[in-house]
């Protein structure tokens, strides 16, 4: 019961993106297209998956003073992991992300899991918490990059939605817009939460 | 020389970090309440990432190119970020407690910025000099506390301002922000 509870925690409650509001660069950045956020967030869920996992198991061997380090360890191995995969076997998406990707170590999520989650809680816990909070960025990232893309090109996953004749509002994909459409949409979230909380 | 000056005013003013690169945002949200608080945390990060850049960007040229290990370069960096970081905040609270005491809380913060790491990937990845990384990663941070400062003094305005409820916090504040970058691009067009 509880493990289900773990995996729902982070595609709703506490969404990473919407709730807890972390990890925003590379949200803000990757986000122009629907296709580019399904990569990042397979990126981003399977290094937190593999770094919950690990840690959770080692967390009786890592002494407490050294524990961010170590942490960070483990997250950048992983990261460099994905890297070299996504570089051999997805090339076009990987320029497409560019910089973000070696930046995945730095993302506040994921440390955050690690530091308030993994490290006191059971492997098959963490291994929840993983996928949840993972599919909850995937998730998030998706509606934001799906909006940016439909108002900036008219189109969605490179499919044309509106047809030849909509002219694309293009601030969407520019940098100003990422800022926008999140800002309103987080504030959307807030207006549910409300109606849901009376 | 003009390389150099272009550096400055493409990371300063057209490539802003924050605005058009989307680098170091959680900082940016975090402590732009006061315009005190966002000159503090520009300085300070300014001063790491100059200091980051010239180590990270003397490691990879050579210890990791000469020895083939490329691929070893998000986890050296990062180690080397964490610790210089560590060394830093000692080295200030033996030498100069008043410099501390006007950066040594925000020094911490400073390792989970992803701009540290970002200018440091960004430099080697340009394939910049030592001397353009250095000017590269000074404009970058002067970029940041630009952004910071105005955005700090907005939000200090927007703080008196009738917000909707739902859109109180982090929300205005990105749209704000997104504004702000909106400014922005009108510099573009300066560089080439």
């Amino acid at each position: 019961m509880n493990l289900i509870r773990d995996l729902v925690n982070g595609i709703w409650k506490e969404n990473p993106i919407f709730r807890i509001v972390l990890g925003m660069c590379s949200t803000l950045a990757i986000t122009t297209q629907a296709q580019n956020a399904i990569g990042m967030g397979a990126a981003v869920t399977f290094v937190l998956i593999c770094s919950n996992v690990l840690i959770s198991s080692t967390r009786k061997l890592i002494p407490k003073k050294v524990r961010l380090a170590a942490f960070i360890v483990i997250i950048a191995t992983f990261v460099t992991i994905v890297d070299l995969v996504m570089a051999a076997f997805f090339f076009k998406l990987h320029r497409a992300l560019g910089i973000f990707i070696p930046l995945i170590v730095v993302n506040c999520i994921i440390l955050g899991r690690a530091e308030a989650f993994a490290s006191k809680n059971p492997v098959l816990n963490s291994l929840m918490d993983g996928i949840g909070m993972g599919v909850g960025y995937t998730l998030a990232i998706l509606i934001v990059g799906g909006i940016r893309e439909l108002l900036g090109s008219g189109s969605l996953f490179g499919l044309s939605v509106f047809g030849p004749g909509y002219i694309p509002f293009l601030v969407a994909i520019l940098p100003p817009g990422a800022f926008i459409a999140l800002g309103l949409l987080l504030g959307l979230m807030n207006k549910i939460n409300q109606r849901l909380a009376l | 020389m003009t390389k150099i000056l272009l550096i400055l005013v493409s990371t300063i003013l057209v490539n802003n970090f924050v605005l058009a690169k989307f680098l170091g945002i959680c900082p940016f949200l975090g402590v732009s309440r006061k315009t005190e608080t966002a000159v503090g945390m520009g300085l300070a990060v300014t001063f790491v990432v100059t200091l980051s850049t010239a180590l990270t960007w003397l490691m990879q040229m050579l210890i990791l190119k000469p020895f083939h290990i490329e691929y070893m370069q998000t986890i050296v960096f990062i180690l080397v970020i964490a610790g210089l970081v560590q060394f830093v905040e000692m080295v200030l609270q033996k030498t100069s407690p008043a410099l501390y005491q006007a950066l040594g809380i925000y020094l911490p913060l400073i390792t989970t910025n992803c701009m540290v790491l970002g200018v440091a990937v960004l430099a080697v990845q340009l394939e910049y000099s030592f001397i353009e990384s250095l000017i590269y990663s000074f404009g970058a941070s002067v970029g940041f506390a630009l952004a910071l400062v105005l955005f700090a003094g907005i939000r200090e305005r927007l703080s008196l301002a009738d917000v909707p409820e739902a859109l109180q916090g982090t929300a205005i504040g990105l749209v704000t922000t997104g504004l702000l970058a909106l400014a922005f691009m009108g510099f573009n067009g300066l560089v080439k």
